[in-house]
């Protein structure tokens, strides 16, 4: 198909964002601020590593197409540089403190299952599909992270402080979200790609009123970062997320020929 | 084992001489094989002791994420990062059944969880060694949680009824956990030199420390025996450490990696494994704080409980403003 | 330092038409959070499909003291148990 090259990249670019947040997730595994948090926040970070798996085995099944052995979901996970992940720059902030996670969780998700459900009705069957099953489960992070963000916020004058904080600092990387470049563009008009430009309303309905139940303000800098097609979607990152992939990549780049 | 050398309060084991009437009645039906319910009455120092052997199993769990914690951020392949993610959380949901079970009889977990990060309680020796490799990861896996089911199983069948369902839980989840540790194993074993020296790494580490688990000879002990006549304790640690090394050398063997035992040797009289002496030095030093990591898994056990704790005030503080909120609309 | 979450009691239906069950116990700041926590804790393996959370403190339990008061009574009534009344062989469907 004429749309595979960019295809590729978009279905990077859907599969790297969880990929970067389950890793971020993953850190938080036996140090969570509750038991049942713990667990509770394991089960989304489980969730997003399914759904990037999913991404990036169809992603590296599109490659094959493109001549070549195309890549696997570990090759593809575990031998890419910085600047050839396509994930949000917002996924690839600190874990920082609770209020940090949660944030970032609540700014991603209401974003994520926005864009899944755009892709329902995506002509691709295969993009669809995945979009389906993710939707599921992330209609159930959307609910959680935003009853955390509604809990600190309207809690203590300490996690009030903290939790706006948090909204604050990570404001400026929402913007990318909303803006397509070429390679979205053209898949929209092909039918395939989610149309982000139609996600910022809602997204800001739905951020402004749990903000506004959470006693929190939304935040009025309106700079954001990533913008001009240099944002993480092109590949332009971040300095965390070389730190992040560094960990993440250390043993298959240790030892390159080895099965695990 | 994951509860090492739980102390009863006993000089002796209670015999019907020194029992009344409530005791008799009592020891009649674990004697009959009738669980004890929270409620029932029960004797102060089986209470006491089960709380102690129940919070050590549960901390256990607790501390127990945090070797193969270690390694989720950088297991090797994503199917492999999505397998470990799952079993230490297993692990953390196991810590919580126990932790349940234990407040059944009215203590409080965070009392519990005081007592864990202040040093009083202990957990499982076999946490404070390092996990320095992906080996080690498979290593937990084949050989502690293959121990700890050792010991586990039985404890389904314990005189206290919700311990005895928190285990038959819990051994039905951790059914998985050994077999994936194993598969580990044996991706090593058939992989590069390197893997294979690596998987022979772990097991040249973890094999002593997993045998120490199941605690020094207790065949001598008024604790042990005790606990055994109350049925929370079912078999002795050097039944079960023998059933542990019968089980695994042809595990090793499968693997191709050598024991490192000298004194490992099929004994056909005895239709079980001579082994080696263990060395309990080792053990006694790892369990009075001397472990290569007691110091950092404490440290992050009690940096977690620190930095959640305003975390947990606001969810509070949040849920009684919304339940005031609540009850002044129904005014 | 404010209080500990209270406990609450889960009970999770396994399958449609079958009666929830007690599965164990959690702490949540109240029931919404029970509900989402019990759903993370205890339906990981895909064990439920409904959850009912009860205060801990909210039960109310019989006394074990009343055991025999409250429960051996019913074991003299044989009569309510259909095993109680012999039919004869050549009677079907009773």
């Amino acid at each position: 198909m004429d749309d595979d090259p960019i295809l590729f990249q978009y279905l990077l670019r859907l599969g790297d964002s969880p990929l970067i947040l389950a890793q971020q997730l993953g850190a938080w595994v036996g140090k969570g601020p509750a038991l049942e948090e713990d667990i509770a926040l394991t089960n989304v970070g489980l969730d997003l590593l399914g759904q990037a798996r999913l991404w990036l085995t169809c992603a590296g099944e599109v490659e094959a197409r493109l001549g070549g052995a195309g890549r696997s979901e570990d090759e593809l996970a575990f031998t890419r540089d910085g600047g050839e992940f396509r994930n949000l720059l917002l996924v690839e902030q600190p874990n920082g403190s609770y209020a940090d996670t949660m944030a970032r969780q609540f700014l991603f998700d209401t974003w994520h299952l926005l864009a899944l459900r755009a892709l329902l009705p995506s002509r691709d069957a295969r993009v669809a599909a995945i979009a389906d099953k993710a939707a599921r489960e992330v209609a159930y992070h959307v609910e959680r992270s935003g009853d955390w963000v509604v809990r600190l916020g309207d809690g203590t004058p300490e996690s009030h402080a903290r939790m706006q904080a948090a909204i604050d600092g990570l404001w400026m990387y929402t913007g990318e979200m909303f803006v397509p470049d070429a390679v979205e563009l053209a898949l929209i008009d092909a039918g395939v790609a989610a149309d982000v430009r139609a996600l910022e309303a809602p997204w800001r309905r739905h951020v402004d009123a749990v903000l506004a139940e959470a006693t929190l303000s939304v935040p009025q800098n309106g700079w954001m970062q990533g913008g001009g097609g240099r944002g993480g979607k092109q590949g332009v990152h971040t300095e965390h997320l070389g730190h992040l992939l560094a960990e993440m990549q250390f043993l298959q780049r240790a030892y390159p020929d080895a099965q695990w | 084992m994951y509860a090492q050398m739980v102390e009863t309060g006993v000089d002796a084991v209670r015999t019907a001489a020194d029992m009344g009437g409530d005791e008799r009645a009592f020891q009649a039906r674990i004697d009959a094989d009738i669980r004890i319910e929270p409620k029932d009455w029960m004797p102060e120092a089986y209470r006491k002791t089960l709380i102690r052997q129940m919070s050590q199993h549960a901390h256990s769990e607790i501390v127990g994420m945090l070797p193969e914690g270690n390694w989720i951020t950088r297991a090797p392949t994503l199917k492999r990062k999505a397998i470990l993610m799952a079993k230490v959380q297993d692990e953390g949901g196991h810590g919580l059944y126990l932790y349940s079970a234990a407040e059944t009889l009215g203590v409080s977990r965070d009392a519990m969880t005081a007592d864990l990060l202040s040093g009083k309680a202990k957990y499982s020796s076999i946490f404070n060694y390092p996990t320095l490799t992906w080996a080690d990861i498979g290593a937990i896996g084949w050989l502690v949680d293959g121990a700890a089911i050792m010991n586990q199983i039985p404890l389904c069948r314990c005189s206290f009824g919700p311990y005895a369902r928190a285990m038959v839980r819990i051994c039905k989840e951790e059914s998985f956990h050994q077999r994936q540790g194993y598969d580990i194993m044996l991706s090593l074993a058939r992989g590069t030199p390197g893997q294979k020296a690596m998987a022979q790494d772990a097991l040249d580490r973890w094999w002593w420390p997993s045998l120490m688990m199941f605690g020094p000879s207790d065949a001598e002990s008024v604790h042990s025996a005790q606990s055994a006549a109350w049925k929370i304790k079912l078999l002795s640690n050097d039944e079960l450490r023998q059933r542990y090394v019968d089980q695994t050398v042809p595990q090793a063997d499968h693997l191709g990696i050598t024991m490192p035992d000298p004194d490992l040797a099929w004994n056909a009289d005895r239709g079980h494994y001579d082994f080696g002496a263990i060395d309990w030095a080792e053990f006694h030093a790892v369990v009075r704080g001397n472990g290569p990591c007691n110091r950092d898994r404490l440290a992050t056990r009690v940096k977690a409980w620190e930095d959640g704790g305003w975390v947990r005030d606001a969810a509070m503080a949040h849920a009684d403003r919304r339940a005031a909120r609540a009850a002044a609309a129904a005014a | 330092m404010t209080s500990e979450w209270p406990l609450w009691e889960i009970f999770i239906r396994s399958q449609h038409g079958l009666a929830h069950k007690h599965a164990g116990s959690l702490h949540a700041p109240d029931a919404e959070m029970a509900v989402k926590n019990a759903r993370d804790v205890y339906t990981r393996r895909n064990e439920g499909v409904s959850i009912w959370v009860v205060k801990s403190s909210d039960i109310v339990a019989s006394c074990p003291g009343d055991r025999e008061a409250l429960f051996d009574p019913a074991s003299s009534k044989v009569y309510r148990h259909p095993t109680f009344f012999p039919m004869p062989d050549e009677v079907k469907h009773i």
